[in-house]
């Protein structure tokens, strides 16, 4: 019933697994008592003669294994190759729940990263990671932190930003710092923050130009990058500075056209709900973009108040574009709690501190 | 997360962690550099400031708010680089309180002052601040290096002052190199440390001309020019690194009193759909840009409580990153309700910034309360008597 750390690796082609996450608790937590088990708090049985997991016959291990690792126990060596790349960085349990991959990203997608009462940034460090680890050109529009703070989360989640971006794969527009200097300096020639000037913001016509100009496929014969990707942190802060609903809808179609249809790359943006605060504009945008994305993942705060040992709740929606089977949309909800270097997600109720 | 492996299959995902590391020429286990923002493009590492300190989850430089209490609530201190928002309570009575410990805590520390106010000059503001405790009392084991230190210092230093001898630094006469200290409410700040401390005013009044300015880039000409106005202070005296014959680093402490009241033109205390009502979200996030840019800490006090937009409220919230609320018992049913007896008000830590990190220093307790004795002000966990 166990498998073994060989069987592991031989179908992990050689990479080190470095850590096996599964969705759900252990059920073994209380009877296992070998050193690895214990250590790590994530195997199921780890293979060890003395480990507890493996002997019990009367313990469901597989309705804890991701799905796509169920096959693999039943026929290891039938199994093309690894389902899941879990190396360290991003967040591999949100992976598992997106069931997606950095080799296998899918392309042409809008992502609305949303966040109700609580703070929804840990999502946009992820897929930033996630974008770069799967070698896609990435735009980064962050109006609201400087880029050392993204530079410093990268490291901790296993992506270096600075290097990223001395070797092209990482442009970044620094609301902050190019702020400055449009406020304080104007000059003539159109800057993507210029609307940071003018009394009543017209468009974002000059940022799209810049993120069409950042993100623009080079026909240099070798294809370096697989797919351009937009993160936008965050949106409803240009509604704060002034910019209209409609004008930020504006943007995002114009870069959903440009970048997801014509060169099948992907948009991430991340927007606030205001709740109930009545914003108006705000709840236009929201529903605007809700309208357009293909995955939504929302992170609340938890509807009782805080908690130490969770810190939120995550609701994925899948929407998919009419197709013939008429899929419904399909939503999970998790909770999560962010530590300091990932992020674990368990089901409802499942924190590790309850049970 | 260091899986340490004594078996085989440990050290391989040990080997894996590093191997992934090393490739980007990070490990988890540098010591992180200075974070000074703005600072950071080719400054070595950072000779500590007084009245700095380190923080000790994430190595971020943080600034006292002249509270002790309130710093413990905050993770440590103020972020340099951040906003401090005080939602002010409702007759502004203890807000200006939070507001001047700030400001002491930059003279104590010598840090460089900047006051703005739209009601009241700022150089009565200074005349107003609470004297710090002199606690050389309570500390006999000073007293003996008070004595020493006075005779061999060029310092004219006409307190007795517990402080710590720094290697010489010319010019600027450190007063305490503490981090945190306790002030006298019912004392004013003694003249000397006024007078030796740089500070600079911004009164409304005193700035705007008669004539009526166009407004322009939709921000009322009172914000306008306190923008300018910070920005010049922080470039002309160095807090954005760009003068690199600065031989001390500096911090510059901004205090702003009454944002977004009418006395600074602008109307969104008063209507619910204002014309300008993009003109404080706006400055605040200039505001922001500028302290990221630079070697400051800001305070700000808004009365949130005037303003009719809730959407406002949540967006000015969102623009700053450490909101604390205050809500007193004056006039409030609370007042002779028998669980808030011992207390003023109540205090509402309603948002703490997560900078360079996942996670962020908070506090489990969620139920603080103060109160004002007469010469302290205080921030104690609320005590829950069930009958």
């Amino acid at each position: 019933m166990a498998w073994s750390w060989e069987a592991l690796w031989e179908w992990n082609a050689g990479k080190k697994p470095a850590q096996l996450r599964v969705q759900g608790p252990r059920p073994c937590a209380r009877l296992c008592a070998c050193a690895e088990c214990n250590r790590s708090a994530r195997f199921i049985g780890c293979g060890q003669r003395n480990c507890a997991c493996a002997l019990l016959p009367r313990v469901p291990v597989w309705w804890v294994l991701p799905s796509s690792l169920r096959s693999i126990r039943d026929s290891p060596s039938s199994h093309p190759g690894p389902p899941c790349v879990l190396e360290l960085g991003m967040f591999p349990e949100l992976n598992n729940l997106l069931n997606t991959t950095p080799e296998g990203a899918e392309q042409g997608k809008l992502t609305l990263l949303c966040d109700a009462k609580t703070d929804g940034s840990f999502l946009v460090h992820h897929f930033l990671s996630f974008y770069l680890k799967a070698n896609c050109k990435v735009c980064l529009v962050a109006l609201i932190q400087s880029f050392s703070h993204y530079n410093i989360v990268g490291q901790k989640l296993g992506v270096s930003l600075t290097a990223a971006r001395e070797r092209g794969q990482l442009v970044v527009l620094e609301g902050l710092k190019s702020g400055v200097d449009v406020f304080f300096r104007p000059r003539e020639e159109p800057h993507p923050l210029q609307f940071l000037r003018e009394a009543n913001a017209g468009d974002l016509q000059p940022l799209y130009a810049f993120v069409r100009d950042a993100l623009q496929p080079v026909d240099s014969g070798e294809a370096a990058w697989r797919c351009p990707v937009l993160l936008v942190d965050d949106l409803s802060v240009l509604l704060s500075l002034g910019v209209g609903p409609v004008a930020v809808l504006d943007f995002v179609h114009y870069c959903r056209a440009t970048v997801c249809q014509e060169w099948k790359g992907n948009v991430v943006c991340l927007v606030h709900d205001s709740g109930d605060t009545e914003d108006e504009e705000s709840d236009v945008l929201l529903n605007g973009l809700s309208h357009q994305s293909h995955l939504i993942l929302r992170a609340e705060g938890l509807a009782t108040g805080f908690c130490k040992d969770v810190h939120g709740q995550l609701r994925i929606l899948w929407r998919r574009p009419l197709q013939p089977t008429t899929h419904r949309d399909r939503s999970l909800t998790y909770q999560y709690k962010i530590q300091d270097k990932s992020v674990s997600f368990f089901a409802k109720g499942m924190s590790p501190a309850v049970l | 997360m260091a899986v340490a492996g004594t078996s085989g299959t440990g050290t391989r995902s040990t080997g894996s962690m590093v191997a992934a590391a090393s490739t980007n020429n990070v490990t988890s286990f540098q010591r992180r550099g200075p974070r000074a923002s703005g600072a950071d493009s080719g400054c070595s590492r950072l000779v500590s400031i007084a009245g700095t300190r380190r923080s000790v989850r994430n190595g971020q430089l943080l600034v006292s708010t002249g509270l002790p209490a309130l710093d413990q609530f905050l993770g440590g201190g103020l972020a340099v680089g951040t906003v401090l928002l005080i939602e002010e309570d409702k007759y502004n009575i203890y807000s200006p309180l939070l507001f001047n410990y700030f400001l002491a805590e930059g003279i104590v520390s010598g840090h460089a002052l900047l006051v703005a106010s739209a009601k009241e000059d700022p150089a009565d503001i200074l005349q107003k601040l609470p004297a710090p405790l002199i606690d050389h009392s309570y500390k006999k084991e000073c007293d003996e290096d008070i004595c020493g230190h006075k005779m061999e210092s060029d310092i004219k230093m006409k307190i007795a002052w517990r402080y710590q001898l720094f290697p010489k630094m010319e010019g600027r006469p450190v007063l305490s190199s503490g981090f945190g200290h306790d002030y006298d409410i019912s004392k004013r700040i003694p003249q000397e440390l006024i007078e030796t401390s740089k500070w600079h005013g911004f009164f409304l009044p005193e700035k705007i001309s008669s004539t009526f300015n166009v407004e322009s880039c939709s921000l009322t000409s009172g914000y306008m020019k306190l923008l300018q106005f910070i920005q010049n202070i922080i470039y002309e005296e160095g807090f954005d690194g760009s003068n690199p014959q600065k031989k001390q680093k500096n911090i510059l402490r901004i205090g702003i009193q009454n944002l977004g009241s009418p006395l600074w033109g602008d109307d969104i205390c008063c209507a619910e759909n204002c014309d300008a009502s993009h003109s404080l979200t706006k400055f605040l996030y200039i505001l922001r840009a500028l302290l990221r840019t630079s070697l400051s800490a800001c305070i700000i006090t808004v009365p949130t409580h005037l303003i009719q937009n809730k959407a406002v409220i949540a967006r000015v919230t969102n623009l700053s990153d450490t909101v604390v609320g205050l809500e007193s018992f004056i006039g409030s049913e609370k007042e002779t309700n028998p669980l808030y007896k011992d207390y003023h008000g109540l205090i509402h830590i309603r948002q703490i910034p997560r900078l360079n990190n996942l996670i962020y220093d908070i506090s489990d307790v969620k139920d603080l309360a103060f109160k004002l004795k007469k010469k302290l002000f205080t921030i104690e966990v609320r005590e829950n008597f069930y009958v």
